[in-house]
């Protein structure tokens, strides 16, 4: 294992430009590789990666990998697979990072199963054990509610997927110098079995739940599915989306697709009004990362409570109407 | 066509936080008392998804589970749902594995059982979370492995698979024999009618044990294993939420509007 040196970053390329994630990678992976001592490469994919190596080594990289391909322009979980794994075999990096997104998620534990790595995904810190040089992540484990130290003490790649805004971008130098190596090997096209036949953007009507500043949920409490389209009219006022616990969607009062929680959606609103919820562990794994969060709940035990900033204990037939009501008029000046 | 599904059973994640132990010692949680463990609600929704493609085409669905004794539960209600037939894989050198020692030992279970033309896992566990063992064993197995399904659309020679990306969704076909993760948007596990739950409730699920797959100690070394947990915190959080209130609930709600409309 000691053969393994350096952090190699799978960057990402969206509308010509090195994404933000892979920036902030390049930012993370600077510092690793420099309490190491050892280098940061990234690797690039696709017919247009090249355009972009001198704008990787800007922003930290030592070694640019460019995988210049035009069966690599979209991702396909096999060819990527391929690539970044023949690359690996002759490179040995010591660590590996990846964005926690759509193509992290699926080629980190692949490539994993394929090098026989250590891989932790939505790592929330990463840093170099002193003592041994590896890597120490941790990670939101049991929906959020513990946080895990993962280590690998022999496997490598040390792999590690990272969600957006966790880092800090690189510091961006012109002038830095790197250099940028082709990677020489052709895709086995034999080998690629999984083909992408279609790809469908989703329309989504007024607010999208993952975007929205303000989210209203509710849960058990609300009664019916009657009840529930009460919320509806906070929301629209605060130019919010609804959301909804796993028992409200369950109970059909709401569309499994507004499920808030664990199994559901994760949402960080900067105002997320939880009503007629108790706060189940599942649920508010999906609400955690929010900037307030108030409760309406008529059990002053309830556990939404004990994570809410703001809240009043009561029935909330009583005080939805009247709060939006209030908001209607404060907004409106 | 002969389905493997994998399943986990899992501490019930919607209990109240209060409920939830952590022993820092062991890095374990600590089973809350008279909370039954449930099966993975994602592991669920690939039950659902063998049951739908069994409705359709016909079949056979096995359901295979490394855990505790108890995990026989977990089958029991897989085949509750409608799978034909399951085994607990139990055994101490199973206890605590990482991802690679949970799918080595997957893949000696569905190697034992032999034909196959579809392996389902959910697309991770309700509670370490991981979200690798499905995409290992597709690698150990040799096969094509689609990730993140939220409908399979259909079975020939090829596996059919809609799945979620971010900003909508991508077709995507496999030749069989492949390996599909489902995520949560599939939709709602199917209830058990009343006659397949006493069915279910009678049936007696086979253990194997580290010898009867074939699994080989070396395998199952935990000084091998490729991550270790080598920490285990509960994160502090330190709010104190302010009760508002008013004469008349009307009065309450009004102030916490005022409160509100100045933050966002």
């Amino acid at each position: 294992m000691d053969n393994y040196k350096g952090v190699l970053v799978f960057g990402e390329i969206g509308d010509g430009k090195l994404t933000p994630i892979t920036i902030e990678l390049l930012g993370v992976g600077r510092k690793l590789a420099d309490d190491l001592g050892e280098e940061l490469s990234i690797l690039l994919v696709g017919s247009k990666a090249g355009a972009l190596a001198q704008e990787a080594i800007a922003c930290g990289a030592d070694n640019v990998y460019i995988a210049e391909d035009s069966l690599l322009d979209a991702y396909n979980s096999d060819a990527y697979t391929q690539t970044a794994a023949n690359l690996c075999k002759k490179v040995l990096p010591s660590i590996m990072l990846f964005g926690h997104t759509d193509l992290g998620c699926d080629l980190s534990p692949r490539l994993n199963g394929r090098l026989g790595g250590g891989l932790s995904m939505e790592c929330m810190t990463l840093s170099i054990d002193s003592a041994t040089k590896a890597l120490i992540a941790t990670r939101p484990v049991f929906g959020g509610n513990a946080h895990a130290t993962m280590m690998s003490k022999s496997a490598r790649p040390q792999m590690a997927t990272v969600r957006a805004k966790v880092f800090a971008p690189a510091e961006r130098a012109d002038g830095r110098q790197g250099k940028v190596i082709p990677v020489e090997d052709k895709l086995d096209a034999s080998a690629l079995k999984v083909k992408v036949v279609e790809k469908i953007k989703e329309q989504v009507e007024g607010v999208k739940l993952e975007d929205a500043e303000v989210v209203v949920s509710g849960g058990r409490g609300m009664g019916s599915a009657q009840e529930f389209t009460k919320l509806r009219e906070l929301a629209n006022v605060l130019g919010g989306a609804v959301g909804a616990t796993r028992v409200a969607c369950d109970e059909g009062w709401a569309a499994a697709t507004l499920q808030v929680g664990q199994s559901g959606k994760v949402v960080s609103p900067k105002l997320y009004i939880a009503i007629g919820l108790s706060g189940a562990m599942a649920h508010i794994a999906g609400c955690l990362g929010s900037k307030y969060i108030v409760a309406i709940n008529k059990d002053k035990e309830a556990n939404i409570f004990n994570v809410a900033h703001f809240g009043i204990v009561g029935d909330w037939k009583e005080i939805l109407p009247p709060l939006t009501a209030k908001f209607k008029e404060l907004l409106s000046k | 066509m002969n389905i493997i599904v994998c399943v986990k059973q899992v501490l019930d994640p919607e209990i109240p936080p209060a409920k939830f132990k952590i022993d820092p010692e062991t890095k374990q949680v600590i089973p809350p008392p008279g909370v039954p463990p449930v099966i993975s609600v994602y592991d669920e929704r690939a039950v659902e998804a063998a049951c739908r493609l069994k409705d359709k085409l016909k079949g056979k669905i096995t359901v295979i589970s490394v855990g505790s004794d108890k995990a026989a539960d977990v089958i029991k209600h897989a085949i509750s749902m409608g799978a034909d037939e399951g085994f607990v894989l139990c055994d101490p050198a199973f206890e605590n594995l990482d991802s690679f020692g949970t799918a080595y030992v997957l893949s000696k279970a569905i190697q034992k059982i032999g034909a196959y033309d579809l392996v389902l896992c959910g697309r991770q566990a309700a509670d370490w979370g991981a979200g690798q063992v499905g995409s290992i064993l597709a690698e150990i197995l040799a096969i094509p492995v689609i990730t993140l399904a939220c409908d399979i659309e259909g079975v020939d020679t090829n596996v059919r698979v809609k799945r979620i990306v971010s900003d909508g969704y991508e077709i995507v076909e496999a030749p069989l024999p492949s390996l599909v993760t489902v995520s949560s948007e599939i939709g709602l596990p199917r209830l058990p009618a009343g006659v397949r739950l006493m069915m279910a409730r009678k049936k007696v699920i086979p253990v194997w044990k580290a010898q009867d797959i074939g699994a080989e100690a070396s395998q199952l070394d935990k000084g091998n294993a490729h991550t270790e947990i080598t920490g285990l915190s509960v994160p502090t959080r330190k709010i104190e939420c302010e009760i508002i209130t008013g004469a008349t609930p009307g009065e309450a709600a009004a102030n916490l509007a005022s409160k509100l409309a100045n933050l966002i």
